[in-house]
């Protein structure tokens, strides 16, 4: 009565090994099917990022294909297989699907749904069956901080999304003094104000506006009322792709004067700039972008492993599959498989105690970034060395919006200006 | 809170509240004439935004012309639905009807849903803006603010001088009078809901040209229909629009006061106090 | 007097309990869920029930009392500390006493009237809570995991909460069924039937109201508060679905109003419906659609539902399912 049972099935195909002391010969590949399981935001609010965090994870299983499967020490070749259902961007729906995939398809390990709302359902999922679920688009600092052991976040926690902007900001006008915070009342947003307001009340900024909103309000009058009511140098806050997006359209529709403005999730996707010139000059913290320098040479300084296809390749492969521009979220998706991937290599095996094992002791470098997860029992998974940089979208000299890396500076590709 | 965000918020709520009351007045109409509540109302809403959507990005029709299409598309369905679901269990207690027209409603969203999905859609048009120092005011919104005035005037002048309107005032003030003077009341019944589920269609346009939308939009307006009948009236037209201005007011008001989140437990608030105490409206009943 | 020749209670607990048995026996937990499921819409549906079916009381909101069991004994568990089943049985008497407070006034009023308020009733609720920093306000509340640690694990806190589960589904239709069959019942079908009349014969219809209105938001209560313990989870919106209250309405439509065995066999049968549709989202929205459809068509020919026109075509069974 219950829906469709995927068993994983192994198929052998046994090569004979040449008997010899020390022969090195290959064995054929004896090949399994490892099955990976998540769900998407097909459909719902989170729909259009979550998109490019399923084309990152596709891009991923196709790149591990194409280079013959995941190779083991003891000669097994393991070939991902994902198995995704479509979550409506809805938490019950999460949890019912999680536990179809546990329970139904057998899934060897899980990946998360994307929007720190819908990962956290998943992660409590996970972690009541001790399944191992490896974390791309949950930035919530609170899901992380829960004593799960066998949750991984790959990306950087929400308290660091907004502090960098706050430095950017400083440095870029000085004399900035009144900021507004508005926004989303979701975990994740929250997570984000929570550092983010005492952060910029350390530095001597007055915060002269404090209001959430409800998630999927569409009107953002009373709050925009507000704002030019309070008069403040700068606007922070937003949530996620929609609502980031209708606020920005709405601000400047409203003719709303902030010499800056920082939107979370929203100005790093390639979407933000169908809203035209209302993007002009809107920053949003990324947790990677084209422009990033991430590489081997970097590793090698730093003394660790640099793993999987450098920043031009995953870029090329990336827009040749899918005909689109790759963002921080496809980025995060690859990143994740391939965290998997080196945690399963490490480890020798499938077996879950000893991949926790290998995700535990790992730090290395990818092109979206050096992963390190923390291991101290209360934040045990929480992603602890990545570091996120600051897009603004600027007109270029062909009068076309196009994002570029304003902070850190170290990282740039233009410097920041204010916003007219 | 700050108080000068209380004119431009007032405004703001003012002008919405129009739209508001175009809505409920769909729902009173219904009530008025055949003592039905119809819970398909706010999907129904939500159909009007995504008329005006379709044709917008699908042919390229300006929204303003959408919605007429939203009205004359309601008027239809409305006809259909209540010849389907309601005209078999109209004189048959509340309850019925209640379920009646809420198993539309699930239909209209089940089908919505799976058709359009719920990514959050908008119809992306701009008219400028006015206004001075803190206030700007729209053009969509003064449009909208227009759109729902006539069609208000409209249907006054309809139920009140035409033929049929009061055709409908007559079977909706005695059913069984009115059939004697000859008036087929059956057929009158079918077209006020149509009528009603015209209005809130395209008061579903208007919101379209707004604020971004998914099928299940609908209900938040539902309430605040619900919430503006109550407050004006079962069955009283002009008093659903006054009530949506009121409402419009007093949320676009309360946003100074109260922390924007607080707005709708004081609407709901109000809304149960009013049945609890004064069930027939601010300006009583015309039932 | 009608006899009852085999004792109905007995047998459905009999029957419940054997099926409940079942995904222990065959070592299945994705069935344990899926009956986990049905037995908490057992439940809600049979505590509309009570309100609708025999008082005649449509109560369009039912789901708040849902929420707040869910949300008093989260409360209860996350921040004071407490075992689950104390906190289970101490959130029921809050949501009950709310109960209470509301049902006074609200059960003057009449028909699609009182139907409005109680979907009042629920939003003010959820937005409240919403805006509400000790429960957690718009984000909700989760477990701090180590909590399933006093239960021996997540899994056998799962094993717990389903035998809960089904020892309140079998509570509510015990409940149910005595309602039925005594004078309490009867009172509260007359004043279904005709309150004036009701009133006249000496039956006190506030204070009967207010009594079953009390009774039945007692087990949804129980059933959030078991429901969301297994989660893990709880969030606003989630607790007080209003698409959730609408669906247990429908399944007692469906399975019959007014019949202990109806609320019963629309839920089983409703959510083998969800069940089958839910891994395809087009189809899951579909389900939507369908239950209005099964609802439009039961409304309009088959008033009384799949157990009520069974009672009626085969006046015999009457006895045997009441």
């Amino acid at each position: 009565m219950n829906g469709i049972r995927v068993g994983g099935i192994v198929l052998a195909l046994i090569g004979l090994l040449a008997a010899a002391c020390g022969g090195v010969a290959t064995p054929a590949p004896v090949a399994k099917k490892l099955i990976i399981g998540f769900t998407a935001s097909q459909t719902g609010a989170q729909n259009v990022a979550s998109s490019k965090q399923t084309e990152g994870i596709k891009l991923w299983v196709d790149d591990v294909t194409k280079a013959g499967g995941i190779k083991l020490k003891d000669g097994t070749v393991l070939m991902p297989e994902i198995k995704f259902y479509d979550d409506e961007s809805k938490t019950d729906r999460v949890q019912a699907l999680y536990t179809k995939l546990i329970n139904d398809d057998k899934v060897d390990f899980l990946l998360s749904p994307y929007s720190s709302g819908l990962v956290k359902a998943a992660a409590v999922v996970s972690e009541q069956n001790a399944k191992v679920m490896i974390t791309a688009g949950g930035a919530d600092d609170a899901t992380m901080e829960q004593g799960f052991q066998n949750i991984y976040q790959v990306y950087a926690p929400a308290s660091r999304y907004l502090t960098g902007a706050i430095d950017l900001m400083l440095k870029l006008d000085p004399s900035i003094k009144k900021v507004a915070i508005v926004s989303e009342k979701d975990s994740f947003s929250v997570s984000v104000v929570t550092a983010a307001k005492p952060y910029a009340e350390s530095k001597g900024l007055q915060v002269v506006v404090n209001q959430g909103y409800d998630t999927g309000t569409t009107d953002f009058a009373p709050f925009i009322n507000q704002i030019v009511a309070a008069a403040p140098d700068a606007i922070i806050g937003g949530g996620h792709l929609p609502d980031g997006t209708t606020l920005a359209k709405q601000l400047a529709e409203k003719k709303v004067t902030a010499r800056f403005v920082a939107l979370l999730v929203a100005p790093p996707e390639t979407t933000f700039a169908d809203i035209g010139d209302a993007a002009l000059s809107i920053v949003g913290p990324s947790q990677w972008e084209p422009q990033t320098k991430y590489s081997a040479d970097a590793a090698k300084s730093l003394n660790i492993a640099y793993y999987g296809p450098a920043n031009a390749d995953f870029i090329k492969s990336y827009t040749a599959m899918f005909k689109a521009d790759p963002t921080y979220h496809s980025a995060g998706g690859y990143a994740a498989g391939l965290t998997l991937q080196k945690a399963i290599e490490d480890a020798g095996g499938t077996d879950p105690a000893k991949v926790r094992a290998a995700l535990d002791k790992m730090d290395f470098m990818t092109f979206y970034g050096r992963i390190k997860f923390s291991t101290d029992p209360k934040t045990h998974g929480k992603q602890t060395i990545h570091e996120m940089v600051y897009v603004q979208w600027q007109k270029g000299s062909d009068g076309k919006l196009a994002k570029q890396i304003v902070w850190p500076t170290e990282a740039k590709s233009a410097d920041a200006q204010l916003r007219k | 809170m700050s108080f000068d965000a209380l004119v431009p918020s007032a405004i703001d709520g003012l002008m919405l509240g129009f739209v508001y009351g175009l809505a409920a007045m769909g729902l009173t109409l219904i009530f008025g004439v055949m003592r039905v509540i119809n819970l398909s109302h706010g999907p129904v809403i939500a159909l009007g935004m995504y008329v005006v959507y379709v044709l917008f990005t699908g042919v390229g029709v300006n929204p303003y012309i959408g919605l007429i299409a939203a009205l004359v598309i309601g008027l239809a369905f409305g006809i259909a639905v209540y010849l389907v679901a309601v005209d078999r269990v109209i004189d048959q207690p509340e309850l019925t009807t209640l379920l009646a027209t809420f198993s539309v409603n699930l239909m209209i969203i089940g089908i919505a849903t799976a058709v359009f999905t719920t990514t959050p859609r908008a119809v992306d048009i701009s008219l400028g803006s006015v206004g001075t120092g803190n206030v700007t005011i729209l053009g969509t919104h003064v449009v909208a603010v227009v759109v729902a005035m006539v069609v208000a005037a409209t249907l006054y002048a309809f139920l009140f001088r035409s033929r049929i309107g009061k055709s409908i005032r007559a079977v909706a003030n005695n059913r069984a009078a009115a059939e004697l003077m000859g008036i087929d009341s059956r057929r009158m019944l079918a077209l006020s809901f149509g009528i009603g589920t015209a209005l809130a269609m395209l008061s579903g346009g208007l919101l379209a040209t707004l604020f971004a939308f998914t099928p299940l939009s609908g209900g938040t307006y539902e309430v605040k229909s619900f919430v503006i009948v109550v407050l004006g009236g079962l069955g009283n037209p002009s008093g659903a629009l006054i009530g949506g201005i009121v409402l419009g007011l007093l949320e676009g008001v309360s946003t100074v006061v109260i922390p924007v989140s607080w707005v709708p437990v004081f609407e709901y608030a109000i809304f149960i106090l009013i049945l609890l105490v004064r069930p027939s409206g601010l300006f009583g009943s015309r039932t | 007097m009608i006899r009852y020749r085999i004792p109905f209670l007995p047998v459905v607990a009999v029957i419940i309990a054997a099926v409940a048995a079942l995904p222990i026996v065959i070592g299945s937990p994705s069935l344990r869920e899926e009956l986990f499921l049905v037995f908490m819409l057992v439940t809600l549906a049979s505590s509309i029930n009570i309100i609708m079916g025999y008082t005649g009381y449509v109560s369009f909101g039912h789901i708040v009392f849902f929420g707040l069991g869910g949300y008093f004994a989260f409360y209860l568990m996350q921040v004071q500390g407490w075992h689950f089943l104390f906190a289970l049985i101490a959130s029921a008497f809050p949501a009950s006493l709310i109960a209470l407070l509301i049902g006074i006034p609200i059960l003057r009023l009449r028909g699609a009237y009182f139907a409005l308020a109680t979907v009042g009733i629920n939003e003010a609720m959820r937005t409240a809570i919403n805006n509400f920093e000790p429960f957690g306000g718009a984000v909700g509340m989760f477990f701090n995991f180590s909590i399933y640690l006093q239960y021996g694990g997540a899994k056998s806190a799962a094993v717990l909460a389903y035998y809960t589960m089904v020892l309140i589904a079998i509570a509510t239709i015990g409940t149910s069924y005595a309602i039925k069959r005594s004078k309490f019942g009867l009172s509260l079908m007359a004043i279904r039937e005709d309150q004036d009349v009701a009133m006249v014969v000496g039956i006190d219809p506030a204070r009967a109201k207010v009594t079953a209105y009390v009774i039945s938001s007692f087990f949804p209560a129980l059933a959030g508060a078991t429901f969301f313990f297994k989660n893990g989870i709880i969030e606003p919106g989630h607790a007080f679905d209003l698409i959730r209250s609408i669906e247990s309405l429908v399944m007692v439509v469906l399975g019959g109003i007014g019949t202990v065995a109806g609320p019963i066999v629309g839920a089983a049968v409703y959510e083998w419906l969800r069940s089958f549709l839910i891994t395809s989202s087009a189809l899951a929205n579909f389900q939507l659609f369908l239950a209005g459809l099964l609802l439009l068509v039961v409304v309009l020919f088959v008033k009384s539902g799949l157990v009520g026109w069974l009672r009626n075509r085969f006046p015999m069974l009457r006895s045997y399912i009441p």
